[in-house]
């Protein structure tokens, strides 16, 4: 084997209330290619990020060509020949394909201009070396995204890359576009450059990778070499990780059916459909992988995507939800993934934010009845247990999880039927989280469907009552609870169909 | 209102050196000069501070008042049309050009700017065309000195736009600061994706601004047209969008969208109308009118910033 040209020893990282690398090794040889997977959430990113200098490793070392060396920002990283591909391209479309190889390092003439005929020259070579056929002077925005995604690995060749990191590359492209993007991955691994490779398509690192190091947990959870990385052992090897259970049965009266979506067709995925019904007092998760569209399913469910097909059925009639509007007003409502910016106006106030969706409720003529609305926000801050000095405090001064109950106080301010809470308590603190956990549970006892979006494993294991499995803007199955682990998930979640699960959809 | 406060203390001030240097700043005449041009110009900042409250903004204003005000002249003494058809006719067009620029910006997701800015050359054209770039007068007013009475005449001893100023704003306050729309106006101005999120036609709510910014606008065309008496197609109305946006942004109207109140526009009317009285009655040369404005904006605008990064920091340093 030769020396490595990356080697990673004893990475730890830790956040404010978590762990995120513990102790992580990689090394990375001449030539290779190696795959990184895992959950959300396992410390990917966080490790590809100190690679980057994003972060720096509260232990652990760095080596590169077996000399020791620290990674301080992007430039660091790019004087010691590692790129980034990022899932988001970070191309100028208003330039053409030469301006952007030679981004920030742009040749001179005589007149202190850019010395355009130079870049192009220059950067002819790089296109050919990518078997890309395309004018150095074509603009960006009139590529496709995998030929602008190619400007960028032209780019990284420009800068003497001798590790390339692909961040879930192919998230965006099309079939032969991607297949074409592996052959690259191995040809350039064959002119010597090494390749890191993360996905989530456990099919595309068996084409590609000569070896699969798997995350669980911050931790190195082990690998496999080419010849051994199957879909079960992969998926065994993500899974696993410890779970505190918490899950407590609920009694809760169940109406199978009372709500059903189908024909769901989201802006991400426009091929494919989602159909599923859900029972009045459950909890029906929704489990999947980042980019699975899962909150783009949710979006188009209320009105606020477009979808001509969809059909909506609530307690037995067809309704028709074409806008936002619509939906609450048949009591559909969503808590949306990104509190600040689609969950709450933050400059405007606690009691403006609660009654924002109902105001006509707190209104006559059209005129706002001030001491009725403040009568409302002031429920909502009893029952929900809302810490804000007053009703008048301004959203932004607010803790997180008392933002998220902020948003959650908006809606119950009305009389919900449904319920879709997308991420409920991403970056919010643990005792506000069981608190969120409570008020869903509570909401379901109450006779509410309840759709949880959740990219955290021991929340969605946790809360759920089923689990719909997405993958790639489809169910793959649904578990029933006793079916409902790790391994389940992370099986359907990849992709692969397993018996245990059942169809999201009956008549 | 921390705001508005500190705009107000500075008319204040303004006012009490002006009277101190030349006591005439307080004569009656005056007085009921300056609140007639507040009026004027009252009217239709109203408007504009209501798009800006949106998040958008309107450059047509001055056009339009060339426009309506000479649809109005025409309609009048050309075409011989009794008056409250003629002023009906002229809210019409200009609730028209409104609802153009509303459905423009939200339908087709246009950039404000852009749209107003055609609208600004486009008006200015029209105007001066119909009048084939003829000044136009009303004469002797024979058959509308009803309407004349009633926009350039006096109530209560006041001059009626100001009257009118009074009453607008009453409703317009009730309007931004105690309705439903009021509210959605503000919602969508700072944050249009989580007002849609909650189920507020965010397209409707902005496209409906520009309506209403429009037809007052139209009103003070009509105003205007009085009080000049007649109507230069090429210069009347010159650059007052302009005062428009000076004066709301100065009362605390902020362009991000989302910020400001009637009582602020209100006393930013007043601040510059003021201030052009000011470069009157202290014997500055008039050619610096335009300076001293756009010093006082630049001034009130960066005092009010430097307080509120100084507050912002206030917060951060809070202890949790």
């Amino acid at each position: 084997m030769t020396a490595p040209l990356l080697e990673m020893r004893g990475i730890s990282k830790r956040f404010p209330g978590v762990v995120a690398l513990d102790s992580v090794s990689l090394h990375v040889a001449p030539g290779e290619v190696v795959a990184i997977c895992g959950e959300n959430g396992a410390g990917k990113s966080t490790l590809m990020k100190i690679l980057g200098g994003v972060h720096q490793p509260d232990a652990g070392e760095i080596l590169l060509d077996g000399r020791p060396v620290k990674i301080q920002g992007v430039t660091d990283a790019m004087r010691f020949g590692i790129a980034f591909i990022h899932q988001e391209l970070n191309v100028l479309d208003n330039l053409d394909v030469a301006a952007n190889v030679f981004l920030g390092r742009e040749p001179k003439n005589a007149f202190g201009l850019i010395n355009s005929k130079k870049i192009h020259a220059d950067t002819g070579p790089f296109l050919k070396r990518l078997g890309l056929q395309i004018s150095t002077r074509e603009r960006l925005d009139k590529l496709s995204i995998a030929h602008q995604q190619m400007v960028e690995i032209a780019k990284a060749l420009s800068l003497n890359a001798r590790l390339i990191i692909m961040d879930e590359p192919t998230s965006s492209l099309t079939l032969s576009e991607t297949n074409r993007l592996l052959e690259l991955v191995r040809e350039l691994a064959a002119q010597g450059v090494s390749i890191i490779y993360i996905s989530h398509r456990l099919g595309e690192i068996d084409e590609c990778a000569d070896r699969v190091v798997v995350l669980r947990d911050g931790k190195n959870a082990g690998e496999l070499t080419e010849a051994e990385a199957t879909h079960d052992k992969l998926v065994n090897l993500m899974v696993g990780r410890e779970i505190k259970s918490f899950y407590v049965k609920s009694g809760a009266q169940k109406t199978p059916g009372f709500f059903k979506a189908r024909n769901v067709r989201s802006p991400l995925y426009p091929k494919k459909s989602v159909s599923f019904a859900a029972a009045r007092g459950e909890i029906l998760g929704f489990a999947g992988l980042v980019g699975a569209g899962r909150s783009e399913m949710a979006k188009t469910i209320v009105g606020l995507d477009a979808a001509p097909e969809k059909e909506i059925v609530l307690d037995g009639k067809t309704v028709s939800v074409n806008t936002p509007r619509d939906a609450i007003e048949r009591g559909i409502y969503l808590v949306p993934e990104n509190r600040r910016t689609e969950g709450l106006v933050v400059e405007m106030s606690v009691r403006e934010n609660v009654t924002l969706p109902s105001l006509k409720n707190f209104s006559r003529l059209g005129l706002i009845q001030r001491g009725r609305e403040c009568k409302a926000a002031r429920q909502q801050i009893d029952s929900l247990k809302i810490k804000t000095p007053t009703v008048e405090t301004r959203v932004l001064n607010l803790s997180g999880g008392t933002q998220q109950k902020v948003v959650l106080g908006k809606w119950l301010a009305m009389s919900p039927r449904v319920m879709i809470f997308d991420e409920p308590t991403r970056g919010i603190d643990v005792g506000a989280k069981a608190e969120i956990y409570r008020i869903m549970r509570a909401l379901a006892e109450q006779g509410t469907v309840i759709l949880m979006i959740s990219s955290d494993m021991e929340e969605i294991l946790n809360v759920s009552d089923r689990i719909a499995v997405m993958h790639e803007g489809e169910i793959t199955g649904v578990l029933d609870r006793e079916d409902c682990n790790e391994q389940n998930v992370m099986q359907l979640a990849t992709g692969k169909k397993i018996p245990v699960a059942k169809a999201a959809y009956e008549n | 209102m921390k705001k508005e406060f500190g705009i107000f203390i500075l008319l204040v001030l303004l006012c009490a050196v002006t009277g101190f240097e030349n006591p005439r700043f307080f004569s009656q005449a005056n007085l009921i000069n300056m609140a007639n041009v507040i009026g004027l110009f009252g009217i239709f900042s109203l408007g504009a501070g209501l798009v800006i409250i949106t998040a958008g903004i309107d450059l047509s204003v001055g056009s339009m008042i060339a426009l309506t005000g000479m649809l109005l002249v025409m309609s009048l003494t050309e075409w011989h049309w009794p008056w409250p058809l003629a002023v009906l006719f002229v809210a019409a067009v200009a609730m028209a050009l409104g609802w153009a620029h509303g459905f423009l910006i939200t339908k087709f997701r246009m950039q404000p700017f852009i749209v107003t800015l055609c609208g600004l050359l486009l008006y200015r054209g029209i105007a001066r065309f119909i009048a084939q770039d003829a000044t136009k007068g009303f004469g002797d007013a024979e058959g509308f000195k009803t309407l004349q009475s009633l926009a350039n005449g006096k109530l209560f001893g006041l001059p009626m736009p100001f009257v009118l100023l009074i009453v607008i704003s009453v409703v317009m306050g009730i309007v931004l600061h105690r309705s439903i729309y009021g509210r959605y106006l503000y919602a969508a101005g700072r944050n249009e994706e989580a007002a849609r999120f909650s189920g507020i036609n965010t397209r409707r709510v902005i496209a409906s601004s520009y309506v209403l910014a429009a037809l007052l606008t139209g009103l003070s065309g009509i105003l205007f047209a009085f009080y000049t008496n007649s109507v230069s197609p090429s210069t009347h109305g010159n650059f007052y969008e302009l005062y428009g946006i000076a004066a709301a942004v100065l009362g605390g109207c902020s362009l991000r969208g989302g910020e400001g109140s009637v009582i602020g526009i209100l006393i930013g009317v007043a601040l510059l109308q003021v201030l052009q009285n000011l470069v009157n009655l202290l014997g500055i040369p008039s050619s610096l009118n335009f300076a001293v404005m756009g010093a006082v904006v630049l001034i009130g605008v960066l005092a009010d910033q430097i307080f509120k990064n100084r507050s912002a920091k206030k917060i951060a340093h809070q202890p949790k």
